[in-house]
């Protein structure tokens, strides 16, 4: 049984369709991705399976069960971390998780949630005292609290620092080694090819792909390319005979060589072949965001 | 992440959210010291004038302190219910909290009911501490119908708390709200006799007083026994007072948005 599953979604404000037949299923332990741009439809998406909205067609399960039907039981082993949802300004973070954990039949330690969480010393510190990164901590402490199946987190590193989005993506990584099933909603390419097992592709309410990090880029770019430098009188025509290499130029030392699967090693014997010796060799593959315009047509930020 | 499996009853994150609720409270200073101890601040300042506590026959023949100790307990009600709770609630749904509490097994509208338990906790108290510092202070005799004057100030300050939460439910946000209450608390503070007494008001006025919340004329009567010329009986006005905050309530309750 699928974690979550959700079929032929569809939700609109008004006469707007936000989410329009959106289908896909979560699998116990997974990092599943809802990647798109900002107003794709994502933050919707998953409101939707947390069961705070009303569908307008299609259906959505979590373990099984409708979570609007079913509230209670979902929200019992579903933790949330919404976005933008901010705290009193005065509530002091042990205070925060304490009150929290009273909410769920069952509930984690708080003191080892917060040592896990990187934010142990801050249990008497106010909420507006904290930084940014610290308050996305106690925002996924809050959504762990009440040691849940499996987690929404949306939005996670809007707006932190690069060193505190890596460290979030680490703990991120934690979480889901300690057993839960995380659901990422994210607007950033890097996070999502980094930590996602699977990803939906959504823009403009659809699902425009979904496959993992790896397959969305072979899908829209198949080819990889190789540059190196090699002495001039290398002919890297040499390279073209190759049945792996699709195309080799040269511009000056540098030569690019442009093909499929295998495409590094048919480079790297053909030049041991030869005695060449190649410096600076990188591979380069397209990335998330180049598969992201292939597939939608536009760039992922905008 | 494990331990700690006992089962939790919804009294429990009620009483929960009450305390921390509280907790808050007392950290606002202003929210503090404006709500609960300003009635008393002005009572005992006003107090400190001599003629102010001299018998005066336009107040048929009482002080002007003992008149004027209803409306100095209206001036800190209207603090607690009118600005404070719906700036707080507002805010509360300007900046997710109650949207954060919708995504738990705990329904957001336990955060709103801690929130008037601590309202209406914090009013009492401003009223037990106004009531016992002018009795010795100033010699103004507590309540002469307390049970009356109890009834009086707990329907007064549920009507207050009523509108508060329709100021908070009709926003669209903090600051909207902020300018809302502003404006209901002044209009308030002017019927309950804040920037005139209420025997230099114009009748018109006057008999607001007994319809409008918190019910200045009531708890006038309640507290000093000085009848005035009212109206309406005092079991009229009570019941007009408990009809407007029936009546305030459902309609915020039909009105508030949760996000």
């Amino acid at each position: 049984m699928p974690i979550i599953d959700v079929r032929n979604l569809r939700k609109r404000y008004s006469e707007k369709v936000v989410v329009d037949d959106v289908t896909f299923s979560v699998g116990e332990g997974e990092i599943f991705g809802i990647l798109g741009p900002n107003g794709a439809g994502k933050t919707t998406t998953v409101e939707c399976v947390a069961g705070m909205r009303p569908l307008d067609g299609g259906a959505v399960t979590v373990l099984g069960r409708d979570p609007r039907r079913e509230r209670d039981e979902v929200r019992e082993r579903l933790g949330v971390q919404l976005q933008e949802a901010r705290l009193p300004d005065r509530i002091r973070v042990g205070e925060a998780l304490d009150l929290y954990a009273s909410f769920h039949p069952s509930s984690a330690d708080t003191g080892q949630l917060l040592e896990t969480l990187g934010i142990a010393d801050k249990r008497d510190t106010q909420y507006r005292r904290l930084s940014g990164g610290q308050k996305q901590r106690v925002s996924i402490a809050l959504a762990l609290v009440g040691r849940p199946v499996v987690t929404i987190l949306d939005e996670l590193t809007t707006g932190l620092d690069p060193q505190a989005r890596r460290d979030t993506w680490e703990l991120i990584e934690d979480v889901r080694d300690s057993g839960v099933t995380i659901v990422l909603v994210t607007h950033f390419m890097d996070e999502a090819e980094r930590l996602c097992d699977r990803l939906a592709l959504i823009d403009s309410g659809r699902i425009a792909a979904l496959d993992t990090p790896a397959g969305l880029v072979t899908r829209a770019a198949p080819e990889q390319q190789v540059t190196f430098r090699a002495p001039r009188e290398f002919d890297e025509q040499l390279l073209a005979a190759r049945p792996e290499v699709v195309s080799a130029h040269r511009r000056g030392r540098r030569v690019r060589v442009t093909g499929r699967d295998g495409l590094l090693h048919a480079v790297t014997s053909v030049l041991a072949r030869e005695h060449v010796i190649a410096e600076d060799l990188r591979v380069e593959r397209s990335s998330l965001d180049d598969a992201f315009v292939a597939l939608t047509g536009r760039s992922p930020e905008s | 992440m494990s331990t700690g499996t006992e089962r939790k009853s919804p009294v429990s994150a009620l009483v929960r959210l009450t305390v921390t609720e509280a907790r808050l409270l007392t950290r606002e200073p202003t929210a503090v010291v404006l709500g609960i101890l300003t009635p008393t601040a002005v009572m005992l300042g006003l107090g400190s004038l001599p003629m102010l506590r001299e018998p005066n026959p336009q107040f048929g023949g009482l002080r002007f302190v003992d008149t004027w100790a209803p409306t100095a307990l209206i001036l800190g009600m209207g603090i607690l219910c009118v600005q404070y709770l719906p700036s707080v609630l507002a805010a509360y749904r300007e900046k997710g909290v109650l949207r954060r509490m919708s995504t738990t097994p705990v329904h957001p509208g336990m955060l709103l009911t801690a929130q008037l338990i601590v309202v209406f906790a914090a009013a009492v108290l401003s009223a037990v501490i106004l009531v016992l510092s002018s009795w010795l202070f100033l010699d103004v005799e507590p309540p002469s119908q307390p049970l009356l004057f109890t009834v009086a100030f707990v329907v007064g300050a549920a009507s207050l708390i009523a509108l508060g939460i329709l100021i908070a439910a009709v926003a669209p946000s903090a600051s909207a709200a902020n300018g809302l209450s502003m404006a209901l608390y002044m209009l308030l503070m002017l019927v309950g006799g804040v920037f005139l007494p209420r025997v230099f008001l114009p009748d018109l006025l006057v008999r607001m007083g007994e319809f409008t919340p918190p019910g200045a004329q009531l708890l006038l009567e309640s507290w000093s026994g000085n009848a005035g010329d009212a109206g309406l009986s005092q079991l009229v006005q009570l019941g007009i007072m408990a009809g407007v905050a029936v009546v305030v309530a459902a309609l915020a309750a039909r009105l508030f948005r949760w996000e």
